[in-house]
């Protein structure tokens, strides 16, 4: 394999390109990124960048001096896949030829339809999104967040803290009942309340009102929340629309094995566009977090140099972060296959916690709240008992 | 400056010890019995050390898994990119002794800048 094309330039595509030079491979190596940016962290964004406590020089991904010796094209976009001609086409400038690809083009926030053009309404997702954001908070008022996920929690956290008036809508009757389930949900969405942060659950959004700018959210049972900066977390979609029409499987992203291989040879997915098949659980996950992003473009890039001829090694629970009105939030592993949950440590109702997950007595998930110590000996005990 | 931390037979094998000194140093005991110090803040985030999961002479962060070199501070993998600093031990009559050094820390961001008076 000559030269490789890693499309993407954050997390994953980052740590794809260092997997390349770790693993040996010393062809030409060409990273494809959609931003101006040179690879940055995107956790800092809804939390330390926005308050204003970190800067962007050190959201950098890169380590001084690092350098893997890749050709980097920035601001450029792909706009399609020829697997025939074994080229990436870009919005603008000549297509990228290589013989191996690693796709990492990731996610983008989900929109509010209806939101377009509006000022003062925001997704958080990118360095540009948070510099805009942090911009209008700086200068106070009232804040609607739009959805109780993590993205939609962190940004209430910090808003709270920068002193502005905050409001959290979310649909679902609990929020983060997805990811930790209701009765931790339940827990760690009290979190906004506990600092007299409005949470509003069980009720949609019909739209949003204002001229030009927003002034008010509108919510499905008619109330109307008085708004002058609206925050929309809502998730996220996987950026494969570029793939269309190129024959490689898509089915919500991109659908790969437990290697990381897609259906075309010597193209392998990894990071948030990547549907990972994983055995385990005997279907497919695509995991939007960091840690996944981190960890398994090891394991793609190992596949795309044997051309597909390693064993995939058994996938680690994922695991995930979050610091939330200075609450330290931990949590592997998968909620929702979980029938108890114990208390191992500490009390839920003082926001200082260790549970864990099981299903038939076998610990499934753990979640810490301001444990760092027991939760990562809990999350190793969680790794080691799935190999 | 030598300061004592704790005595040897109260650190088990597999453990650390944290010192509250300025910034904060711990002291881990490795599972083939070698004592090492070093700074016990991540140098990525607010995290301690001493909480991380200790495996041979290397130290893996409690929230986001870089691993230090306990013997020379090193990290091997990101989010964090600088070293911790190391800092000399010394055992005597069954107490541990640490030897600040005198380099200047590699702290996080957040702390640097609440260390600097700005927003923490």
């Amino acid at each position: 394999m000559r030269t490789v094309a890693v499309v993407g330039a954050s997390l994953a595509g980052l740590s794809a390109a260092r997997s390349l030079r770790k693993q040996g491979f010393d062809g030409r190596l060409v990273v494809i990124g959609d931003e101006p940016h040179r690879p940055y962290d995107r956790p800092p964004l809804s939390k330390e960048f926005l308050s204003g406590t970190l800067g962007e020089a050190e959201l950098a991904l890169e380590a001084e001096g690092e350098d893997l010796a890749a050709e980097w094209l920035l601001g450029a976009r792909a706009t399609g896949l020829d697997h025939t001609a074994r080229s990436v086409r870009l919005a603008h400038g000549p297509e990228v030829r290589a013989d191996g690809f690693v796709i990492a083009t990731g996610a983008v926030a989900r929109a509010l339809p209806g939101s377009a053009g509006l000022a003062g309404v925001h997704t958080l997702r990118t360095l540009d999104d948070a510099r805009a954001l942090r911009d209008e908070l700086a200068g106070g008022g009232r804040l609607v967040v739009i959805g109780g996920g993590f993205i939609g929690a962190e940004v209430a956290s910090t808003a709270y803290a920068l002193g502005l008036d905050v409001t959290v809508v979310e649909a679902a009757p609990t929020p983060l009942a997805g990811p930790l389930g209701a009765t931790m949900g339940a827990v760690v969405s009290g979190l906004h309340t506990d600092h007299g942060v409005r949470l509003l659950c069980g009720v949609g959004v019909k739209g949003l009102s204002g001229e030009r700018r927003v002034d008010a959210v509108l919510l499905e049972d008619g109330r109307s929340v008085p708004a002058d900066i609206v925050v929309v977390g809502v998730g996220a979609l996987p950026c494969v629309e570029w793939l269309e029409g190129s024959g490689i499987v898509l089915d919500n992203g991109v659908k790969c094995g437990a290697d990381g291989r897609t259906s075309l040879a010597g193209v392998v997915a990894v990071g948030d566009c990547a549907n990972w098949y994983d055995p385990r659980a005997g279907h497919h996950r695509r995991v939007e977090h960091w840690t996944g992003a981190r960890e398994r473009p090891e394991a793609a890039v190992a596949t795309l140099l044997a051309g597909g001829a390693v064993e995939p090694g058994v996938p680690r629970p994922p695991y995930f972060w979050s610091d939330q009105y200075g609450v330290r939030i931990q949590f592997a592993g998968h909620a929702a296959e979980a029938d108890s949950i114990t208390v191992e440590a500490g009390a839920a109702d003082d926001r200082d916690v260790l549970a864990v997950y099981r299903r038939d007595g076998r610990p499934v998930a753990v979640l810490g709240m301001n444990q760092p110590r027991l939760f990562m000996r809990a999350r190793k005990q969680l790794a080691a008992g799935t190999s | 400056m030598m300061i004592p931390a704790c005595r040897l037979a109260d650190l088990p094998r597999g453990e650390a010890f944290r010192l509250d000194a300025d910034p904060p140093v711990s002291v881990f005991h490795t599972d083939d019995g070698e004592v090492f110090a070093i700074d016990d803040t991540c140098t990525h985030q607010d995290a301690s050390l001493a909480d991380g999961w200790l495996e041979g002479c290397e130290v893996e962060c409690p929230l986001h898994a870089s691993k230090f070199d306990l013997r020379t501070g090193a990290v091997d993998s990101p989010p964090a990119k600088l070293p911790v600093r190391t800092h000399e031990v010394v055992v005597e009559d069954g107490m541990i002794y640490v030897r600040l050094s005198t380099e200047a820390p590699n702290l996080p961001p957040c702390i640097s800048a609440r260390l600097a008076g700005g927003p923490a």
